[in-house]
């Protein structure tokens, strides 16, 4: 099929041939709309940036600058000293919200892509709807409500206050699972499937060898939104655990910009939300490059 | 593409007339193994305390007394007496009607305009910013630029050019609450599906492309809608049942934007609502059938999308 598409045929309609020859002769057009998109798009960043190294006087200024004009870290010092006030060092939080982020987003990437597999390619498989069809509708059920319920299962279980009540509740991921099954499904050619277990593949080779590396841009897609919904996440650090030494940073900084030692100023407000923006923004950074550069490598062709 | 007319091995194990347990465990037990760690996390996690908030639906629960059987009053009185109630479902409805349609396109659009481009890493990452940083920048920022005195910046420039005589309240006035939480929400709509629909064009095989200008494929519009659309077909899907849940879920911006309560509750969502009784009032189980009436209400038009873009048996 492809053998025969060795010159490309012009395409003979006048008018898109204008928008196409503009298109081929650079990506201009594109940037032209994009940027300035993009730029928007950017700007409470860039506004959180910058006033996370603003001095005193120009926080209060009213309407505030949009952007820093004489640069501090003034704000960063002030968010350390803060932390020497706590009874646990902040390395601590630090530790807790690496362990327990890291630990969560691989066992959820793993589980949900096992069980995506058969849900997607096997052939038969007897209780597929049920299944498949209670995770699209978990999905559909509002969060804050199933928390209440989800604490006392926790509670049951004797997990309050251990790393277990942090990571286990997040592993079952429905939102996961359903986009690696939907990748699956077009993802993966059925007959490097079938041609594998004809050459007496294991499943878990064929799951492992075929199927994971087709899917590459799923899984790193889905290591970027589990990191960030993890490492963003305050509510279950708050509810399921108790002694400070289990919090974890999402929840320091919630601490040192209301709590009753706080600092209650814009500025060390923005220099956390700037510490704790910076990780995401790494990993997706990391992730995002890696989407786009899988393909090239993974050669997968119809 | 369309080779399915091998005869696969295992074709021939389902005719065998009796099976029994043994042959049952060869024929689907490594499907089930793959299962299981998930589905034993799923049952405990989630089925359990989904199952829980259903049936504290029908009860008096206030978290420390224990629940209290009620039957169908919570329901009765959020259809027939709750006029707040009312007001949440319209806003939510308009919200979602106008919202989700508008960011799943503009989702696709962008994913789809950047994909061919050099700097598209960088150009993702701007696109999708918002929607990392969310909660913790978002409402200072626009509560900046949409202030009601003449130093928001919005405010500032209509006096600016001339287009108002005196401030208007943005986050104040009835008319104007919904429409800029509807903004705000686009602003932030480039998040899962944009990077899903990024992911799903870059698993397109180019050839295809090639061998679609063989077949007569005359413009960039008629390769999307012939090549690129049914390509990604499972990851349109997933973006468009994520666009249905966030458009009924809608809460964090609302709030954060014009308060809970809002002024007239004109920024009143079904989220909100729920919130209100849930953590506030802390009648848990009124909280939960309006969690349940907004489940049946996504759950319906989910199924329906399901219906109409499934993409089984197909390629």
């Amino acid at each position: 099929m492809t053998a025969i598409a060795q010159r490309a045929i012009p395409y003979d309609d006048p008018l898109p041939r204008v928008w196409r020859a503009v298109r081929r002769a650079s990506p201009a057009p594109s940037y032209l709309f994009l940027i300035p998109m993009a730029v928007f798009s950017m700007l409470p960043i860039v506004y959180v940036i910058s006033t996370a190294f603003k001095p005193l006087e120009e926080l209060l200024l009213f309407p505030p600058p949009f952007l820093v004009r004489r640069p501090t870290l003034d704000n960063f010092q002030d968010l350390l000293l803060a932390t020497d006030a706590l009874s646990v060092p902040f390395t601590r939080y630090l530790f807790n919200s690496v362990y327990v982020v890291v630990t969560t987003v691989l066992l959820q990437v793993l589980i949900c892509s096992m069980c995506a597999y058969p849900l997607s390619k096997a052939r038969v498989l007897p209780g597929r709807n049920v299944i498949f069809g209670s995770i699209v509708a978990a999905l559909m059920f509002a969060p804050q409500v199933t928390r209440i319920p989800q604490y006392l299962v926790v509670q049951k279980l004797g997990l309050i206050d251990t790393y277990g009540a942090l990571i286990l509740p997040a592993i079952a991921w429905s939102y996961g699972l359903f986009m690696m099954k939907q990748f699956m499904d077009n993802s993966v050619p059925n007959e490097l499937i079938e041609a594998a277990r004809v050459d007496g593949a294991t499943e878990w080779t064929i799951f492992w060898r075929i199927v994971m590396p087709n899917v590459a841009p799923a899984w790193n897609t889905l290591l970027i939104f589990g990191f960030i919904q993890m490492w963003n996440d305050s509510f279950s650090p708050l509810v399921f655990t108790r002694s400070e030494a289990m919090k974890t940073v999402s929840v320091a900084m919630i601490g040192l910009t209301n709590g009753p030692t706080a600092i209650a100023r814009q500025g060390a407000q923005a220099a956390a939300a700037f510490l704790m923006t910076a990780p995401t923004i790494t990993v997706f950074l990391l992730r995002q490059a890696k989407v786009i550069q899988t393909m090239a490598h993974s050669g997968i062709k119809a | 593409m369309a080779t399915d007319a091998f005869v696969p091995r295992r074709i021939a194990l389902q005719v065998t007339p009796r099976g029994g347990i043994a042959l049952f465990w060869q024929k689907y037990g490594s499907s089930y193994l793959f299962m299981a760690p998930f589905l034993a996390f799923f049952v405990v996690f989630v089925i359990a305390p989904v199952v829980t908030a259903m049936a504290l639906s029908f009860t008096y629960f206030n978290v420390l007394e224990s629940p209290r059987f009620i039957g169908w009053s919570n329901y009765k009185l959020l259809f027939l007496e709750d006029d707040v109630f009312v007001i949440s479902i319209a806003n939510t409805l308009k919200f979602a009607i106008i919202t989700g349609p508008i960011g799943f396109l503009l989702s696709f659009m962008f994913a789809w305009l950047i994909n061919p481009l050099k700097l598209k890493t960088p150009l993702a990452l701007c696109f999708y910013a918002p929607s990392i940083t969310g909660a913790v920048a978002m409402g200072v920022v626009w509560k900046i630029v949409f202030s009601g005195d003449r130093y928001g910046y919005l405010n500032n420039w209509l006096l600016g050019i001339g287009a108002i005589d005196e401030p208007y309240m943005f986050l104040a006035e009835q008319a104007a609450i919904m429409p800029v939480i509807m903004f705000v929400a686009l602003w932030m709509s480039m998040g899962t599906g944009f990077l899903v629909f990024l992911a799903g064009l870059q698993t397109v095989p180019t050839d295809l492309y090639e061998a679609g200008k063989m077949d007569g494929i005359k413009n960039p519009l008629q390769e999307v809608w012939y090549i690129t659309l049914p390509m990604i077909k499972p990851q349109l899907l997933f973006g468009s049942v994520m666009a249905v849940v966030a458009g009924f879920s809608v809460f964090e911006v609302a709030t954060s934007l014009a308060g809970l309560p809002s002024p007239l509750y004109a920024g009143h969502t079904i989220v909100a609502h729920m919130y209100d009784f849930a953590f506030i009032r802390f009648e848990m189980g009124y909280a939960t059938t309006v969690a349940v009436f907004l489940f049946a209400l996504t759950f319906g038009l989910g199924r329906l999308l399901m219906r109409a873009l499934s993409s089984k048996n197909e390629y």
